[in-house]
């Protein structure tokens, strides 16, 4: 089974430290010499990107930054495994990351089943 | 949340970690028994603590420690008998102390090295197999059982036995190297695909599939790629069970009756696993530039080679037949294998009309390792049929029926037999 793993937080908690980039390459490389791990990304922040919305029939493009959003999609991961909490704990260990490395930091990780037919 | 979902935790914790674990224990304790004995007596612990403590912050270096006390305890055990043991046991013990989870990070070599004793040369390929799934992927016995549909007594008792002939044969401490390596390094592919086909197309019994082999032996090729990053047969096999299982889902009906290649919903196909098949193919493919210009591509990236044709076909009719007949040529030239003789017969059959196809399978009546083989009558009915004669095409498919193991395929083979006769009967 695979997953969507939406990494989810406040563009407010600055900087991303090296450590945490450290730590996130050092999971990385473990997950994709575990065979769990099928693919991931980083996102820039929302200022180089947009939000095309459709609202009361109107498509409209709003540039970024998205300044009213509580927390923004920092970086994706799609993984593979065997159950649902295999997966659980992946999502437990980002968050673990980031309680080492960066003090003060606040988010989540959204985890989603990709839909398979 | 209660003792179930804790439960479920630790055992997910124990597939993302047995692996590893296993793998650095038999580095450490140089007995695979002791160390798979040890791993197991961590996870019990694991079971019996973190229902009230919770997962450690970092469950992976946890259970190594509490796994390296175990074999400390059990040296300590022989120490009486054994003075190595009590050596040891000493070693290890002040290794506990300076640095107690260290030994589960950077571990690539330990788990290829694993992987080299499960493809000990001294065991049979079922025992390879088996071990394979229990050691390198973390399989229980029970779930080794369901999928291979043996009793589970019979699976443990391979299991034991194969450790013991590792044992005998001294196989965790020895380190392959150069030829040897090589060589080690092949049936190891040899392996994983073996378990891959295991799952693609089941030999006996009453499933045409078990798609869980599949899944592991598609996760044992990626960790492969990992662990020997510039072997371009390693690319290979892994673009080839990618590309193959990617056809999964369309292979079979709801009832679970198989379907061909040329009756598949192309659009159930999975474009993820296509993707990372090409890729992986694209991969292989550079390193064996990067090897010389006359490499020749091995078995396994020539068959991707060919599944790849497949998955970028919108149908059977838009596939380049010529390319997969000159693929199946040069497959045929690089491994010997009639096999791929009677492939290329179907991709002729397909490129230049069933006579060419028939041509080349009359060529192929003769040869020893083809008899009793079910696709030959079954390729020729294809062609016959193709070519209006629909009598001996239903008599070639009856005959494919007699000598498969497979229930699923006997009973679609005879259904082609009745159409087949169906047709002609009619007019």
């Amino acid at each position: 089974m695979r997953y969507m793993c939406l990494m989810k937080s406040s563009e407010s908690n600055g900087e991303t430290p090296p450590a945490v980039y450290e730590a996130m390459a050092e999971y990385d490389r473990w997950g994709r010499a575990n065979g769990v791990l099928i693919d991931s990304q980083g996102l820039l922040p929302s200022d180089a990107g947009a939000i095309v919305s459709l609202v009361d029939g109107n498509i409209k493009a709003v540039d970024g930054p998205f300044t009213e959003a509580k927390e923004l999609v920092g970086g994706y991961a799609v993984i593979e495994v065997r159950s649902y909490d295999e997966a659980l704990e992946l999502g437990r260990r980002l968050m673990q990351i980031h309680k080492d490395n960066w003090p003060g930091f606040e988010g989540s990780v959204e985890i989603r089943q990709i839909a398979e037919f | 949340m209660g003792d179930e979902t804790t439960r479920a935790a630790i055992e997910a914790v124990w597939r993302l970690e047995s692996t590893r674990l296993i793998a650095a224990l038999v580095r450490i304790v140089r007995d695979v028994g002791l160390a798979e004995d040890v791993a197991q007596d961590a996870i019990v612990a694991a079971l019996a603590q973190w229902p009230a403590s919770g997962i450690p912050d970092n469950p992976g270096a946890w259970l190594m420690t509490t796994a390296k006390r175990r074999a400390v305890d059990a040296f300590r055990a022989r120490a009486k008998h054994d003075a190595a043991a009590a050596a040891l046991a000493r070693e290890l013990s002040e290794a506990i102390d300076e640095d107690p989870g260290a030994g589960i990070d950077h571990v690539e070599d330990d788990v290829l090295r694993l992987m080299f004793i499960c493809c000990h040369p001294a065991l049979t390929p079922e025992s390879q197999t088996t071990l394979t799934l229990k050691l390198v992927a973390g399989l229980t016995t029970r779930e080794i059982a369901r999928a291979y549909l043996a009793p589970e007594a019979t699976i443990a008792q391979r299991v034991s036995r194969a450790k013991r002939t590792l044992a005998d044969a001294g196989a965790a401490i020895e380190e392959p190297s150069g030829p040897e390596r090589v060589a080690r390094l092949e049936t190891v592919l040899g392996v994983v695909y073996l378990l891959f086909n295991e799952g693609y197309s089941a030999t006996e019994g009453d499933d045409w599939m078990r798609p869980a082999l599949c899944d592991e032996a598609v996760r044992l090729g990626r960790i492969l790629t990992a662990l020997v990053p510039d072997d371009p047969e390693e690319h290979g096999l892994a673009a080839l069970m990618e590309l193959q299982s990617s056809r999964l889902a369309a292979r079979a009906g709801p009832d679970g009756e198989p379907i061909l290649l040329d009756a598949q919903d192309r659009r159930r196909w999975d474009a993820a696993r296509i993707r990372r098949g090409l890729d992986a193919l694209a991969r292989a493919d550079a390193l064996l530039a990067e090897v010389g210009p006359g490499a020749e591509a091995g078995p396994y990236a020539l068959q991707a080679a060919i599944a790849a044709e497949h998955a970028r076909a919108a149908s059977v009719d838009d596939t380049d037949w010529d390319r997969v007949a000159e693929l199946y040529e040069r497959l045929g030239r690089r491994t010997g294998s009639p096999v791929a003789e009677l492939n290329r017969a179907v991709a002729l059959g397909r490129a230049q009309g069933p006579a060419a196809g028939l041509a080349l399978l009359d060529q192929l009546d003769d040869v020893p390792a083809l008899r009793g083989y079910h696709l030959v009558p079954s390729v020729r009915g294809d062609l016959y049929e193709r070519q209006g004669r629909r009598a001996e095409a239903a008599a070639e498919f009856e005959r494919a029926a007699a000598m498969t193991a497979n229930e699923r395929e006997r009973q679609l083979l005879l259904r082609r037999a009745d159409a087949a006769r169906g047709t002609a009967s009619g007019g």
